[in-house]
């Protein structure tokens, strides 16, 4: 039964911990948007945006890559140690 | 449906100092580490002036394009760190590549990114040390208010702690996300050949032949475009962050 909950609790912890994609994915849709309109009015800039746009997009990952790296921590090695304790 | 997701295996242990395991991601960090060497040592060996040949010519534009990234990003009073930048980004991406070959990739272990992460911090914190000097550092801290000191060194710690963590998360994923596909594509290839009836069908359903092609359309993405793209970017806030670091505040 404890087993049961810890799994449980450890999968919904890490459903709820990947919620962290959201934020990321809306940054990074912005970035990428407005370096879009940045190339089209000025498209020799292209190379410079492009890098700059890629450097902002993995910035704006880190909170993401954070959400995941807790799913995977809840996922594999949480219930190991929890299940270890009972 | 078997799914088995496994950290870096280990494949024996050294009888030295009470045992140390000798993990996948030694082995294959240091195969790639000699490959490197061996290719840098063939390529530059035996260089001339005149009657220039082919692999001297790459070897040149190798050089080359590692001088101008390091030169263009930090400008040429840092140019000086272009091997550093060049060493990390080449063994960033054999590691992460080294993965198409099916042995244990080392970015996909996270020791090998905080090693990474520590030393580029190491010079970060050197860089600044240099620069203003053991106090003008320490007082650095205590910027702009005294009370914003724990917060200033969080966020010291968080750099390469996100350096290393957004490396691998990256890596990681796609091995996840990769294990997945194969899974299920096996799963659904099973379920539909085992509509066939009698014992084709039976026979036909062991075979997973929808994961034949279609993986490689993610690999494409999930390993050769994010294991370039993290290599790049991992270079790129090395720089970014070394070349901040040496500015005086």
């Amino acid at each position: 039964m404890e087993k049961a909950i810890i799994l449980a609790g450890c999968a919904i912890g890490a459903g709820i911990a990947l919620i962290a994609g959201i934020g990321p994915g809306i940054g990074e849709g912005y970035a990428v948007g407005k370096s879009c309109e940045a190339i089209a009015r000025q498209p020799e800039s292209k190379g410079e945006v492009t890098s700059t746009m890629l450097l902002g997009c993995a910035i704006a990952e880190t909170t993401g890559i954070y959400g995941f790296v807790t799913g995977l921590l809840l996922m594999f090695v949480v219930p190991r140690i929890f299940i270890g304790l009972l | 449906m078997n799914v088995e997701i496994n950290g870096s295996p280990i494949l024996a242990t050294l009888p030295i100092f009470g045992g140390i395991p000798l993990t996948a991601t030694l082995v294959v960090t240091w195969s790639i580490m000699l490959l490197l060497t061996l290719f840098c040592i063939w390529l530059t060996h035996d260089l001339r002036v005149d009657h220039v040949t082919t692999r001297q010519t790459v070897a040149e534009f190798l050089v080359n394009t590692a001088q101008n990234f390091v030169d263009s990003n930090m400008g040429t009073r840092f140019s000086h760190y272009a091997p550093f930048v060049a060493a990390i980004f080449s063994l960033s991406l054999l590691s992460s590549l080294s993965g198409l070959l099916g042995v244990f990739s080392p970015t996909a272990d996270l020791s090998t990114e905080l090693a990474w992460a520590v030393l580029v911090f190491v010079l970060i914190t050197a860089t600044k040390i240099k620069t203003n000097g053991i106090g003008g550092y320490l007082k650095g801290y205590t910027q702009p208010i005294a009370v914003l000191t724990p917060f200033n060194i969080i966020s010291e710690i968080a750099t390469p702690i996100s350096m290393a963590f957004r490396h691998f998360g990256n890596i990681v994923s796609g091995t996840v996300i990769s294990t997945l596909i194969y899974a299920a594509l096996g799963a659904a290839s099973h379920a539909l050949f085992g509509l066939l009836p009698g014992v084709v069908g039976d026979l036909l359903s062991q075979i997973p032949f929808l994961s034949v092609g279609i993986p490689a359309v993610f690999s494409l993405y999930f390993d050769w475009f994010s294991s370039f793209m993290q290599a790049f970017i991992f270079c790129m806030l090395t720089m970014m962050y070394i070349a901040a670091a040496a500015e005086a505040d």
